[in-house]
């Protein structure tokens, strides 16, 4: 049986949105409305959608860097009690040693380093949180940690700006484990790089989470990167989890009409498989004013009455897969009706 | 097929405190009429800075040392050199038979202006004469009557046989007289909505008196194409035009770049780092590396059976559908350019580097036909193939 890391039940974000003379609160931009999510200890869970659905504000929402509005987020720590993140401060959290427990990973490593601190400082900073180490048993520390990401010694006293872009996302990587945490929110952390070094890098990723026994919030839009990397998939839309199953299971048997959207939209490398799209019409709704019923239903091809008064819920359909559609038991139907696709392999 | 563009021995230097950045080195490119081309490579070896050396948009360290940029717009026409002409007649070309989609949409756009207004000005900077005669032929066929018709007559009159008289330049600052352009910027401003319109964006009227912060990432990338082809090129240049787009967005974008491509523009030239956009959109292909072009050819050629180690390492390195076991990444990252190593551009990172390859910089080859390779040791590849 896999353990829980974190669980999240019904997590909301509302950013305020103030207007009017008196600078009044007029509405709220619904970032997270509502996200019920499962983390297992151990595992890679890659969250992927459009920009601006909520993918980087449930990875902030989860370690309290952004504090939740509503709803819970239960950390199971190894050993000891489980606590809600959602209603802990910042200093509650360091005080009971959660802070260093869980991580984050930026996107920009250009803007998440420090350009005024030592390579040495930037990784000592996490370290001196925790324990007393005396300057050389610190240094020693700092080495060993910078030897795992593939960096060495005479890389200590540099400054962020005298690396490459790969070279300062291993340094960002460095900070997030020399904590030594649980549970890491990687921010897309590849999408600044290149492709050669993109593969550099989620090696280096892959062989931490196995070595150290880390679990992963693998935030992106890449599907082929997630694919690559994750062992679990979460698809949002608009603030909302649609549907969460394993990574081979998404890619043979996506049961949300977006899920199929997303895929077929994958440019494809390989030139022997040229594909079939689904080309969704027009832009994601507004978060300020999301549509009622499913949200997706302005854009879904698939679209019935149902659709547009009630909200489907996430449910199980076995083999560890949920999804929120009302369609869902025929939409490999109606895709291949409409468009012609079969699978994406 | 005849040939659109060819551009020849191009090389451009940034003279920075550093150095001179050698950003492109003798590098050279064939684009034929009606062919899609993509152009890969990694950020910072010179994708962008080949297609602003072949506009002449470089801007102020760099500079465009030597080289050709040969373009003839009709196919088996004379073919003139951009790089000779001057700068006036270069404003001619821009936007006209050549035009390019920025790579950021929110920074090609004027924030200030409303999208209508940006769309027009493509028209009203080429289209002068052929809309001036269009409204003469409207008056003088009774259209319209006002007040004022002869006067915007008797202008347009002068503006149809020479848009860029010095009268109508005088006419244009003077109170009063600087309204006979009036006609004109309707007449633009109709033909924006209708290019806004067929590029599928719903209520075009309306969308062309907001500004471009009132639009979506995907709209505005639309608009931006708008105005590339609100002219009609011959030739598109599309720089990154779907980077920073979602996955459902790109396929929009995509899917109209192809629409386009079979009705009216004759040639697109993509430039990306994404090799699946490559694969699925472009029939012709040339890989980048430090400013030099290390392999082209037909995508189906180059993707299946990649000659260039470069090309090779790049492959492997991507995740890809049917991924199986780990990805191989290229050791070592991108060289910079002001000490360009020596030889091969990428011996230094290459797995079958000789010592051939740190003295001697390969020459593009022809190894097998329409596939160009510049390696020392392709040839001992095709031998292995076959």
């Amino acid at each position: 049986m896999k353990k829980k890391i974190i669980e999240l039940k019904g997590l909301e974000k509302h950013y305020p949105v103030f207007g009017g003379v008196l600078k009044r609160q007029v509405n709220s931009v619904k970032a997270l409305d509502g996200i019920d999510l499962d983390i297992y200890r151990g595992e890679c869970l890659g969250v992927v959608g459009e920009s601006g659905c909520g993918k980087t504000t449930t990875g902030k929402a989860i370690i309290n860097l952004h504090a939740p509005t509503g709803g819970e987020a239960i950390y199971y720590p190894e050993d000891g009690e489980p606590v809600d993140l959602a209603k802990m401060s910042n200093r509650q959290m360091k005080n009971a040693g959660i802070r260093s427990r869980l991580q984050m990973v930026f996107q920009d490593p250009t803007t998440s380093l420090n350009p005024r601190m030592l390579i040495k400082h930037i990784i000592a900073e996490p370290i001196k949180e925790q324990e007393k180490l005396g300057a050389r048993e610190l240094e020693e520390k700092i080495v060993s940690i910078l030897e795992m990401v593939g960096l060495s010694r005479m890389h200590l006293m540099r400054y962020p700006h005298e690396f490459s872009g790969g070279q300062r996302q291993r340094i960002a990587v460095a900070r997030a484990i020399a904590a030594s945490p649980e549970f890491i929110v990687l921010d897309e952390p590849t999408s600044a790089l290149d492709v050669s070094v993109q593969a550099q890098i989620l090696n280096l990723l892959d062989k931490l989470r196995k070595e150290l026994n880390l679990t992963y919030l693998f935030v992106t839009h890449h599907l082929l990167v997630v694919k690559y990397i994750s062992t679990r998939i979460a698809v949002m839309y608009l603030g909302k989890c649609i549907e969460t199953c394993p990574t081979d299971e998404l890619f043979n048997n996506p049961l949300h009409p977006y899920t199929h959207a997303l895929l077929s939209g994958i440019p494809n490398p390989e030139i022997a498989a040229v594909s079939k799209r689904i080309v969704l019409e027009g832009d994601v709704p507004s978060p300020l004013d999301p549509p009622n019923g499913c949200r997706f239903h302005t854009r879904c091809p698939f679209c019935i009455d149902v659709c547009r008064t009630d909200e489907p819920a996430l449910i199980d359909v076995g083999n560890e897969h949920k999804v929120a559609c009302h369609r869902q038991d025929m939409v490999h139907e109606l895709v291949k009706e409409k468009y012609g696709i079969a699978g994406y392999f | 097929m005849a040939v659109l563009l060819k551009a020849q021995n191009l090389t451009t230097n940034f003279y920075t405190y550093e150095g001179a950045v050698r950003a492109l080195d003798k590098f050279s490119l064939t684009i034929d009429h009606g062919c899609t081309y993509g152009l890969v490579g990694e950020s910072g070896c010179g994708k962008s800075v080949t297609v602003r050396s072949m506009l002449r948009v470089i801007q102020s360290p760099g500079v465009i040392e030597d080289g050709k940029v040969l373009f003839s717009e009709k196919s088996g026409a004379e073919p003139i050199d951009l790089l000779a002409l001057s700068e006036e007649e270069m404003e001619g070309i821009r936007g006209d038979s050549i035009s390019m989609i920025f790579q950021e949409p929110n920074a090609a756009l004027n924030p200030v202006l409303t999208i209508g207004y940006q769309v027009a000005e493509s028209y009203l900077f080429h289209r002068v004469a052929e809309m001036s005669k269009k409204i003469c032929d409207e008056i003088d066929a009774g259209v319209s009557q006002g007040l004022l018709t002869p006067f915007y007559r008797r202008m347009l009159g002068l503006a149809a046989t020479n848009p860029k008289s010095g009268f109508l330049k005088f006419c244009s600052q003077v109170p009063l007289l600087k309204m006979w352009d009036k006609p004109l910027k309707k007449e633009a401003l109709l033909r924006a909505i209708d290019i806004v319109g067929k590029l599928g964006i719903a209520n075009p009227e309306e969308v062309v008196t907001r500004y471009p912060h009132n639009l979506s990432g995907g709209m505005k990338q639309r608009i931006v194409i708008a105005i590339a082809l609100a002219c009609h090129p011959t030739l598109l240049i599309a720089d990154e035009a779907t980077s920073n787009l979602d996955v459902t967005v790109q396929a929009q974008i995509l899917q109209l770049l192809n629409d386009l491509k079979k009705e009216s523009i004759s040639s697109i030239l993509l430039i990306t780092h994404d090799l699946g956009v490559v694969a699925e959109t472009c029939e012709k292909v040339g890989v980048m590396y430090a400013g030099t072009l290390c392999e082209t050819g037909d995508v189906k050629d180059v993707f299946s059976t990649p000659l260039h180690p470069y090309t090779q390492a790049l492959l492997t390195s991507v995740p890809k559908f049917n991924q199986e076991g780990e990805l191989q990444s290229i050791e070592g990252s991108v060289p910079n350019l002001v000490h360009p190593p020596s030889g091969c551009r990428f011996h230094p990172r290459c797995p079958k580097a000789m010592d051939k390859c740190s003295t001697e910089k390969p020459e593009l080859k022809e190894l097998i036909s329409g596939h160009l390779v510049a390696c020392h040791y392709a040839d001992q590849l095709i031998g292995g193939l076959s």
